[in-house]
């Protein structure tokens, strides 16, 4: 089976030229319209990213503050500590997929490193994982794709649910949800990390709908993503942290050593 | 058949495949018409020793990887509709570019619905008016991708 993955990516390589030739007008039409701005747009641009600019490094001054007073707790609580993934920037290339499926392509492939199953997100949240790799492109199936399902966890109580795609653009099914569970409508829901393939904590959707009908067996929730889903155009790479694998890895021997050395 | 022909006839499917690629706004995307089917089906009417099961099976393939679907359904749909082309180009051929026009668009519609059947066994896919809308549009395209791919193959001789 990942021999075959290898094949569909010698594949997809291969027809990347092709892919990279289509969306060459649409690129073109891009890079027109980001040149042909008037100046009185770029001052207006310029002052907006400069006012955003200093909210952003106030909260940044807080982050730092907050992220050493986490360390510092984390580090009592003899938990492993959390360093910053590797990330890369990649350009969506516009070529059409299947109506049937829902994927997008981007410009990066095997040549960055890119690896099948790396989680992908935009500013706002979880847009989907990388499904098929080339060596200067790859295809990206995101997370409202009927095949997909990601595992998430309300953010405000912790409790788990898996987040399926049901192919269409704005909305995530949840299956197999007890009535008695706590979930309210406007929950946030974020990935859980289990399941080793996206990261803890992203943002994934927002709880649209929540019934509670007992004459089914399951409540019936549904929810929105909150990445822009429909609107990308660049998304973010993510590698996971190699330390912490290694750290937690530690921590499961910890208690054993502790065990010995008493 | 000299290599410039075969180099012709593979250029006009390179166009082909990009059109079938090329991004458009949302509205029109559902119109997209079936590039690629119709320049095999012209083809394969025309030279029918040269292009026919195993070139639409292959321009299939490279579509589904283009695509993204799995590997075989636009390959099997766009072989089986070459397929009854390629039995009955003599017929075929004698006919008016607009009766040409009206199989083209029965067997767009048959190309459909084998995607559509296929992935309806693979995902369970809902059937959507929508998805037959491109056999309005490779109607109307086929006169014209006819005159066009008549006007090429008579002006570099390809037989």
């Amino acid at each position: 089976m990942n021999s075959f993955e290898s094949a569909r990516g010698f594949l997809q390589s291969m027809v990347s030229p092709l892919q990279y030739l289509a969306t060459a007008p649409k690129q073109m039409m891009n890079w027109a319209a980001e040149n042909i701005v008037t100046r009185r747009q770029l001052i207006a641009d310029n002052e907006q990213y400069k006012i955003n600019e200093l909210a952003f490094h106030e909260q940044a001054l807080q982050l730092e503050i907050v992220k050493k007073e986490n360390e510092r707790l984390r580090a009592l609580l003899a938990s492993p500590l959390r360093g910053d993934a590797k990330k890369m920037v990649a350009e969506i290339l516009s070529v059409d997929s299947d109506p049937y499926t829902h994927q997008v392509v981007i410009n990066r492939g095997a040549n960055d490193g890119v690896f099948e199953g790396q989680a992908v997100i935009d500013d706002d949240g979880i847009v989907g994982q990388v499904l098929h790799v080339g060596t200067t492109s790859s295809r990206v199936l995101l997370i409202t794709d009927v095949t997909h399902a990601i595992p998430v966890r309300i953010s405000r109580n912790g409790v788990r649910l898996i987040a399926s795609g049901v192919g269409v653009i704005d909305s995530l099914t949840h299956n197999h949800v007890p009535h008695s569970t706590d979930i309210r409508v406007d929950d946030m829901l974020v990935t859980s990390g289990l399941g080793g393939k996206f990261p803890e904590g992203y943002p994934v959707a927002k709880v649209s709908s929540v019934v509670q009908n007992e004459s089914h067996a399951f409540a019936r929730i549904q929810s929105q993503p909150v990445a822009k889903i429909d609107r990308l155009r660049y998304v973010l790479l993510l590698w996971p942290e190699q330390d912490e694998a290694f750290a937690s890895k530690n921590l499961v021997d910890a208690p054993v050593s502790e065990g010995k050395s008493e | 058949m000299s290599l410039s022909s075969y180099l012709i006839i593979l250029l006009t499917f390179l166009v082909a495949l990009m059109a079938s690629i090329m991004p458009l706004p949302l509205s029109v995307d559902a119109f997209r018409p079936d590039w690629v089917l119709v320049v095999l089906l012209y083809w394969c009417l025309a030279l029918p020793t040269r292009v026919n099961v195993i070139t639409a099976w292959v321009m299939g393939f490279i579509l589904d990887v283009l695509l993204g679907s799995t590997l075989g359904v636009h390959a099997g749909a766009m072989a089986i509709s070459v397929y009854i082309v390629a039995g009955n180009f003599q017929k075929i051929r004698n006919f008016s570019v607009w009766q040409q026009a009206m199989i083209v668009g029965v067997l767009s519609a048959l190309y459909h619905l084998i995607v559509f059947w296929l992935q309806r066994f693979l995902t369970d896919a809902i059937f959507l008016p929508s998805y037959l809308y491109p056999v309005l549009t490779t109607i109307v395209l086929w006169p014209w991708a006819f005159l066009l791919l008549r006007k090429i193959r008579r002006n570099f001789r390809i037989k």
